[in-house]
């Protein structure tokens, strides 16, 4: 009898194991297409797996991969942001255009002289914080849906920054702007260095504070976060704004990779390869659900794409269908993992 | 196979991911039969009825119905082998009429292809004539009471000309008079050759009701009876496994009553209530009765912070307290264990451990902000303990948690924020007998260690047994404050539905008699 029991519960035991297996091998899928990604370039192409190659995937990837983190943040939190390109332009229009050089801001104002590297930075992170804030508050406070506030955001963002500019690309900028495109010890390109440090932060933000805890509990239930005493409409407006901060961060960044100037028509289509890379990384656009590493793999898969079909001399029009085919599958395959 | 038998399911089994749902159960239906399915939350009956209906496949076990052997099939497949299933959740198309959703997706068309409305009435009205009700087929969903969309659904499975019908707690949100009703349907539907497998934890409604039981307990098949051969004691301990003594534990505490805690003094919202003034004393269990739509639930909402009072006080330990968010309330020691769990309580795709700290989340702050995430850890595996919560580990997203489980994390939630009053607003719906005596326990522990409680409930049985007072509201206003000394629920019911009313406004009373 006792010996039948023990059997039973073996089998059950078993069966259980079976299950986690399979709960453990999709949690990593993502991990794993990018890594037999990775060993596929490098077979067909040996250059790929070169050190510079890799920074210049990683140098690429530092501007929307930030951008990205932002999104990922939002969808959280079951929201979408489709304006983090237009406000990048913006941010880093007002940027440009308060950190000209004395030789150029003599001509306008004499004697007013050049304005120092942190004004420019701040100026940059503020507008992108308060354009961000302005859409939490139109989500949170007057109850816009987020594809609505964001879409208008979107357009009147880039409107704003055609009109600041005139429609013609701000120069002249600062020279210093241009560490933001440099490499430390001529080794380690400053963006990459910026896009780690973003993702601890966040990562550390997401994991271990009680309000990256309230993101997945607002995007989980919003209306049992509300009872759980989580302060819903103010977290609702920080997340559009930190998402918005980040995107005046990838504003420096593009600044200094172009050698200090900016075109109001810059990160145009950002939004959507962010969107993407949040959501091939696993974010469930249902809300509650998402990782900081997934959305980092998410960007990887998108920027090794990139860089392999180039070195493949793969054109650019398969590669766009090829990244359409991407996003697609991930969100069948994140589908499918919910329907179990 | 017998003639006589309609559905027989034969070691069935069915696992997800972490989780052995059934293990190797059987189940079988006669024709023309009322049969009941019984077991704790989380026993596998809602898992085996889903796998009946096609919604999951099996992992393991065969299935025959009406003679035929059957295996893969679809939800569409079921419904066309004439097996329909009322769910406990409804999910009708609210802004379409009665007889749209009855016909919704195979709607009788004229000879032009298009949708013709004349038929589809006179076809609706047969269908309501065949078991004698009355709705009309042109009424919206919208304006309709959730009894009468409930019997749209079993008359949307007569019109599949329904062998079988599955009832997954039908009576959880009707009122008695309208739980009779539906008995006279069901009873109807029996006559007429249709099978019913019953699904409810109302173990009265059974005895009505059914002909023969079959109990479940933690996925596995226990015993089919006769309902003439079982007797209610013999069920519940087959269901739990044990014998279940005392269901109100309250007067195994000598809970001593103290000063006032919260006294509420003449709020209203505007809309849902008005005037609703009662106090709450240290060790004292409130008890909160009233028909549904009586504005018990609102009160609570406000008193929380969840919706704004306009007028009137509410006072804390002799303090006047402004509570305009829910953090107020939950700052000021109040702790609100909503009615819908699902709706206002859980967060589905979280893990339990989150689930519990969520409320009291900020208390584990360490310096520089972070959250110390290895006090969090012990805290939830101590709370999963002391709850007897069973859950494979606390990283398990609460979804995946039976009812009575899910509640229990919420307690368990809400006594981590450390309350002094806590409102529970139907603490036990839904929830088998085994969990609901365990939540009993746990209220009459916290009132007797000086903790005062509010206890929402539409279960009078509950109210009476674990009350130290009632409080009886009809149609936004208290009509009643009782001593829960020699009441019955005949008393509680004549305050509730206005009859009695000890807050009548006196002149009012004395004009009304006059003019008799």
């Amino acid at each position: 009898m006792q010996t039948e029991q023990t059997e039973a519960q073996q089998i059950l035991k078993e069966k259980e194991r079976k299950a986690n297996y399979t709960i453990m091998a999709k949690k990593y899928l993502i991990v794993i297409i990018l890594i037999l990604m990775i060993i596929g370039l490098s077979i067909l192409n040996p250059s790929f797996l070169r050190f510079n190659n890799i920074l210049n995937i990683l140098t690429q990837i530092s501007i929307y991969g930030i951008l990205s983190l932002g999104v990922f943040i939002v969808i959280v939190s079951k929201g979408i942001d489709l304006s983090v390109g237009s406000i990048l332009a913006f941010a880093g229009i007002v940027a440009a255009a308060v950190s000209q050089t004395s030789a150029a801001i003599d001509q306008v104002f004499p004697n007013v002289g050049m304005a120092p590297i942190g004004i420019t930075i701040l100026v940059a992170l503020l507008m992108g914080g308060i354009l961000g804030a302005i859409n939490g508050s139109l989500i949170a406070y007057f109850k816009i849906p987020a594809f609505i506030a964001t879409l208008g955001m979107f357009t009147a963002a880039r409107g704003a920054a055609l009109m600041v500019s005139g429609g013609r690309p701000v120069s002249n900028v600062n020279p210093s702007i241009s560490f933001f495109g440099s490499r430390l010890f001529g080794i380690i390109p400053v963006p990459v260095v910026i896009y780690a440090t973003v993702i601890i932060i966040i990562g550390i933000m997401m994991k271990f504070t009680s309000f990256g805890k309230s993101v997945y509990a607002i995007g989980g239930n919003i209306d049992a976060a509300k009872v759980s005493g989580i302060k819903v409409k103010r977290n609702i407006t920080i997340i559009y704004m930190i998402c918005g901060v980040l995107a005046g961060l990838a504003a420096i960044i593009h600044m200094g990779r172009t050698g200090g100037s900016i075109q109001p028509g810059a990160g145009m289509g950002h939004e959507l390869t962010a969107i993407a890379g949040a959501t091939i990384g696993g974010t469930s656009h249902s809300g509650g659900v998402g990782t900081v590493w997934g959305a980092v793999v998410g960007a990887l898969i998108l920027g090794v794409l990139v860089n392999g079909f180039t070195l493949l001399g793969i054109n650019a029009y398969v590669q766009q269908i090829v990244q359409g085919v991407i996003i697609v599958a991930a969100v069948l395959l994140d589908m499918r993992k919910a329907a179990d | 196979m017998n003639d006589n038998i309609l559905l027989k399911m034969e070691n069935v089994t069915k696992t997800f991911p972490g989780v052995v749902a059934l293990d190797e159960v059987d189940f079988t239906v006669k024709k023309g039969e009322i049969h009941a399915l019984l077991g704790e939350n989380g026993a596998g009956k809602s898992t085996l009825m889903k796998c009946l209906i096609g919604m999951y496949s099996v992992t393991d076990g065969k299935i025959w119905f009406d003679g035929d052997y059957i295996e893969n099939y679809t939800m569409r497949d079921s419904i066309e082998m004439q097996i329909s299933m009322i769910h406990q959740e409804l999910n009708p198309v609210l802004h379409k009429t009665v007889m749209e959703n009855i016909w919704l997706g195979r709607e009788p068309k004229n000879k032009f292809g298009l949708i013709d409305h004349k038929k589809m009435y006179d076809m609706t009205l047969d269908l309501f004539k065949r078991i004698n009700i009355d709705i009309d087929p042109k009424a919206m969903l919208l304006n309709l009471t959730v009894a009468k969309i409930q019997m749209i659904e079993i008359v949307k499975a007569i019109s599949y000309n329904a062998k079988l019908i599955i009832m997954d707690e039908p009576t959880s949100s009707l009122t008695d008079k309208e739980v009779e009703q539906l008995f006279i349907i069901t009873k109807e539907l029996k006559s007429q050759g249709i099978s019913i497998i019953y699904i409810s934890h109302k173990l009265e409604e059974i005895f009505e009701l059914c002909d023969s039981v079959t109990i479940f307990r933690d996925g596995q098949y226990v015993d089919t009876r006769p309902i003439s051969e079982i007797d209610t004691e013999t069920m519940i301990s087959m269901m739990v496994g044990r014998k279940v003594n005392n269901l109100f534990p309250k007067d195994d505490f000598e809970t001593e009553i103290g000063k006032v805690r919260l006294n509420v003094k003449e709020i209203s919202d505007g809309v849902n209530f008005k005037n609703i003034s009662f106090d709450l004393k240290e060790g004292e269990i409130l008890g909160f009765a009233g028909l549904i739509g009586a504005g018990r639930t609102e009160v609570m909402e406000s008193l929380f912070g969840v919706n704004p009072i306009t007028e009137g006080e509410i006072i804390i330990d002799n303090q006047k307290t402004a509570i305009r968010h829910t953090d107020d309330a939950i700052d000021n020691g109040i702790a609100f264990l909503t009615e819908d769990r699902r709706k206002t309580g859980i967060f589905p795709m979280l893990s339990v451990g989150y689930n519990l700290v969520s409320a009291s989340i900020d208390s584990y702050k360490s310096k520089f902000g972070l959250l110390n995430t290895k006090a969090i850890k012990e805290d939830a595996e101590a709370y999963i303990d002391t709850f007897g919560i069973k859950t494979p580990s606390q990283e398990t997203n609460i979804e995946n948690l039976s009812g009575g489980n899910q509640q229990k994390v919420l307690i368990a939630k809400w006594l981590l924020t450390k309350p002094d009053i806590l409102i529970l607003d139907e603490p036990t719906r839904g929830i088998d007998v085994g969990a609901k005596t365990e939540i009993y326990r746990t209220m009459a522990k916290m009132a007797y260690t000086g903790k005062s409680i509010i206890m929402v409930s539409s279960e009078l049985p509950e109210v009476l047994g674990m009350s130290d007072r009632i409080v009886v509201m009809h149609e936004g206003r208290i009509t009643g404050i009782l001593e829960n000394k020699g009441l019955d629920q005949q008393i509680i019911m004549e305050y509730a539905t206005g009859e009695r009313d000890d807050f009548s406004d006196k002149e009012n009373e004395v004009l009304e008699e006059e003019l008799v």
